[in-house]
């Protein structure tokens, strides 16, 4: 029998498994020269709160201490790309008090943002997050536990969410958060397969090419299915992982952005 | 729409979780390993070390129809010396630097790779090499060349938990597959070309958290520091770079550890210099030593005993009793009371000219050979750390040898500065204007002569101590052993032929050149009914198994 590749739009239903979401994939925005750069709010509110703790010090509030240099004013010594920010702040400046700072993809993407942004970033209104109160959500009301696990703890229904800081900006998880399905990356989908005996395996997609696919299934194990031996298979849009725009205040969201925004993984 | 989605969402967690129950590696699985020879759950097979299976499928009639399966390409360019852990039909391998790959057994497809990134300060002293995983639960275990133990989601390849052991500036580097043993994880470090102090220390598999250090090289509060003068302990050595094995009868775990720092020059440390070149038996809660035996005194020669210990219940003098085997850097081969550490056989298994035989209580008759004459074994010994083997079918332990091999030994004095190298000696191959032969090869060409040493497989018998009998190859032997309940024998080399010989008499019964040189050793596993035969040659990972 020849396989029927169907693309299920809106299903994830109960034949769906829970596949989620914050997996590996880049940065939203531009981060090289080929197009010009986006920034994003919650990228720009992000980098404020690491420059407030880790550049005033010596770039003072303002980025305008250091002669011949003010960030708020677009003013740099070495600077013109992004790339080139991003080198500086990483590799630091060699003779001069501009040391390297090791910094992750998220944080890297959140001070660029805001360094870039200076001039018009407007503090009023934004809401800094709280890491504690956004893992008692995450915990509690949010249910991201019952899908999430963080560090090996909680199931593996939807991906380990242990390092998602450093590898997610701020822009990105947010608008996981309040599109969940809009905003599936392809690589998290789930899929549906069916053998050709008749036996259903729901997972979240690892692996893909021409002849297999592998998956972790509903019971946690690792799947490697020959696509010869299926009669259906099929790669799910949508994700069973609820909005929380309306279930939550923008505050809220915002705790739970901290608290995600501070899992980076085990050192 | 939404409410729909939202609904079935709750739904589908109800129904999941209850399934989220899954088979995964006890501790009950890994003391009977040897019962599900489907799998492959410890570095070397089970805690005895045997490195032999009882699977049949593959046998001295049907070998010669092995077809190759699956490839895999390390993305890397260092020596591939892992042994995977297979377990229901998922294989979890380590590629070079420390990175831990999951793939599907049956078609070497990738699930997942978890990446970690060394430290650029380590400097492990003979290449960026990983032997291997552990596992408990669905958490694997990795310790890694700057010095650090990882555990792993087996599921997903996310870090459970990381803990530094020591310094990797310092030298202290880690390549073994560690060894689980009930709720804790047992590690040794690398770095004995650094004038490190080895030690061997257990992590609780849950948290990271330490349970117990041995340091290897006794301070002065502790016994054996009397074979050490002044502060030479300091820097002594005794690093633990090979995985050990465990009798949960007795409740022991056997451990080799390394040469004395600085290597070659002898006459700078005087004394025993406990416990470098030696076999501990460790208790595993504890780390508490029960007895120790060593096979170097005193060693000038690099003869580390870091070799795998190999566990053997079988008949000695016509009674039961619980062995322990053990081929020697130093050219001979031991049988050890594994209870007491009493020796009980020692013969030479190479030729060997630094002693002259081992006394009643095996230590050495040593004969120092002069000033510019050769020294044999040489640098590398009779055998290194590639993984011997014993099959209970046979009564054999099987060894890969370098014959003939010697090196012109001249010690000179060594300075100790923390992280670099602590070795001491100016050595030189018997051959005039010849390179000594190392560790590993750097090319394809072979211009060696016989007088440099050539490679084999050794067949002892451990009762006599004498040779059964020998497999000649051309190059010098670096690959582990894998024997199997049907009398096969599968062996690497230096030349990258991946052979199958007969267990019982040596015969060559097929042979695959796979490239590159094989410097790891052979498992083999079974998923869906289909028997596999894995080794590393090169870069790569061949999987075999019989044509359909």
């Amino acid at each position: 029998m020849k396989i029927r590749w169907v693309a299920i739009r809106a299903l994830g239903l109960v034949a769906a498994v829970c596949v989620l979401f914050f997996s590996h994939a880049p940065a939203a925005h531009a981060q090289g020269q080929d197009r010009a750069p986006e920034y994003y709010r919650a990228d720009i509110q992000y980098g404020a709160q690491i420059f407030a703790s880790q550049c005033t010090a010596c770039h003072g509030v303002s980025g305008d201490v250091i002669p011949g240099v003010n960030f708020r004013a677009g003013v740099f010594k070495r600077v013109v790309s992004d790339n080139d920010l991003r080198a500086t702040i990483t590799t630091g400046v060699p003779g001069t008090e501009m040391r390297p700072f090791a910094f992750g993809a998220s944080e890297l993407t959140g001070i660029v943002s805001y360094l870039r942004n200076m001039n018009s970033a407007d503090a009023k209104g934004a809401f800094i997050g709280n890491v504690a109160r956004g893992k008692e959500i995450f915990n509690g009301a949010g249910n991201c536990a019952a899908c999430h696990a963080v560090n090996g703890k909680g199931p593996r229904v939807a991906p380990d969410l242990g390092d998602v800081g450093a590898l997610r900006t701020a822009d990105l998880l947010r608008r996981k958060l309040v599109d969940p399905s809009d905003n599936l990356l392809p690589i998290n989908r789930s899929v549906r397969a069916v053998t050709k005996d008749g036996k259903t395996i729901n997972g979240r997609r690892l692996n893909e090419d021409t002849y297999t696919v592998q998956l972790v299934d509903e019971h946690e194990r690792l799947v490697s299915l020959a696509k010869s031996d299926l009669r259906e298979f099929a790669i799910l849009q949508t994700t069973p992982m609820p909005s929380y725009k309306d279930k939550f205040s923008a505050q809220e969201l915002a705790d739970i952005e901290a608290y995600l925004l501070s899992l980076k993984g085990v050192k | 729409m939404k409410y729909l989605q939202r609904t079935s969402f709750l739904l589908l967690i109800s129904v999941l979780i209850p399934f989220a129950l899954r088979a995964q590696v006890t501790n009950e699985r890994l003391l009977h390993a040897t019962d599900e020879p489907q799998n492959w759950l410890t570095y070397s097979g089970s805690y005895m070390s045997q490195r032999h299976s009882s699977l049949k499928q593959l046998d001295p009639a049907n070998v010669k129809n092995l077809e190759l399966k699956w490839v895999f390409q390390a993305q890397s360019l260092q020596k591939f010396e892992t042994t995977p852990l297979v377990v229901d039909g998922v294989m979890y391998l380590t590629q070079s630097p420390n990175d831990v790959v999951a793939v599907d057994a049956k078609s070497g497809r990738v699930f997942w790779l978890y990446h970690y990134a060394t430290s650029p300060a380590s400097r492990p002293c003979c290449g960026i090499v990983n032997r291997g995983l552990a596992i408990l639960g669905d958490t694997l275990f990795m310790a890694t060349v700057d010095a650090h133990l990882i555990a792993i989601d087996s599921k997903d390849g996310h870090a459970i938990w990381n803990v530094k052991l020591a310094e990797a500036a310092a030298g202290y580097a880690m390549t073994m597959a560690p060894l689980v043993v009930k709720d804790k994880v047992i590690v040794g470090v690398a770095g004995g070309e650094f004038g490190v102090r080895g030690f061997i220390s257990a992590f609780e598999a849950q948290t990271g958290k330490q349970a117990w250090k041995f340091d290897t090289i006794p301070d002065p509060d502790q016994p054996g520091h009397d074979t050490w003068r002044g502060g030479d302990w300091e820097h002594g050595g005794g690093a633990v770079w090979m995985t050990g094995s465990y009798d949960p009868d007795l409740n022991l775990t056997y451990w080799g550890t390394g040469n004395p720092g600085p290597d070659w020059n002898a006459e700078q440390r005087p004394g025993d210099n406990l416990f470098s070149d030696s076999v501990l038996a460790l208790d595993p809660d504890t780390g508490k030593m029960k007895w120790y035996f060593q096979f170097t005194p005193h060693d000038p020669y690099d003869y580390d005993s870091v070799q795998v210990p190999v566990l053997v219940n079988s008949n000695w003098n016509g009674a039961p009793r619980k062995l322990l085997m053990w081929a020697n850097r130093n050219g001979f081969f031991y049988v050890l009371d594994r209870a007491t550490g009493k020796f009980l056989n020692g013969k030479p298994f190479v030729k060997v000219n630094w002693a002259s035989g081992l006394d009643a209580n095996g230590r050495p008759l040593a004969t120092p050979q002069p000033a510019g004459a050769t020294t044999y074994p040489g640098i590398q010994g009779g055998t290194n750390w590639y993984a011997p083997s014993y099959s209970p079918r046979t009564g054999l332990f099987y060894i890969s040898a370098w014959e003939n091999y010697g090196t012109i030994f001249a010690g000179v004095k060594a300075d100790y500065v923390e992280g670099t190298r602590f070795t001491g000696g100016a050595n030189a191959s018997p051959i005039p204007g010849a390179e000594n032969p190392t560790g590993t090869r750097t090319g394809p060409i072979n211009t060696y002569t016989e007088a440099m040493g050539s490679g084999a497989v050794v067949a002892m018998d451990p009762a006599t101590g004498d040779k059964k009998w020998k497999y000649e190859m051309h190059d010098v032997n670096t690959s582990g052993i894998l024997t199997t309940d049907s009398d096969l024998l599968f062996v690497g080399g230096r030349e990258g032929y991946f052979q199958a010989l007969d267990a019982r008499n040596g015969t060559l019964l097929w042979k695959q050149n796979l490239g590159g040189e094989i410097i790891s050793g052979p498992m083999t596993y079974q998923v869906d009914g289909k028997q596999y035969v894995t080794i590393c040659s090169g870069n790569s990972m061949f999987t075999f198994a019989l044509r359909e």
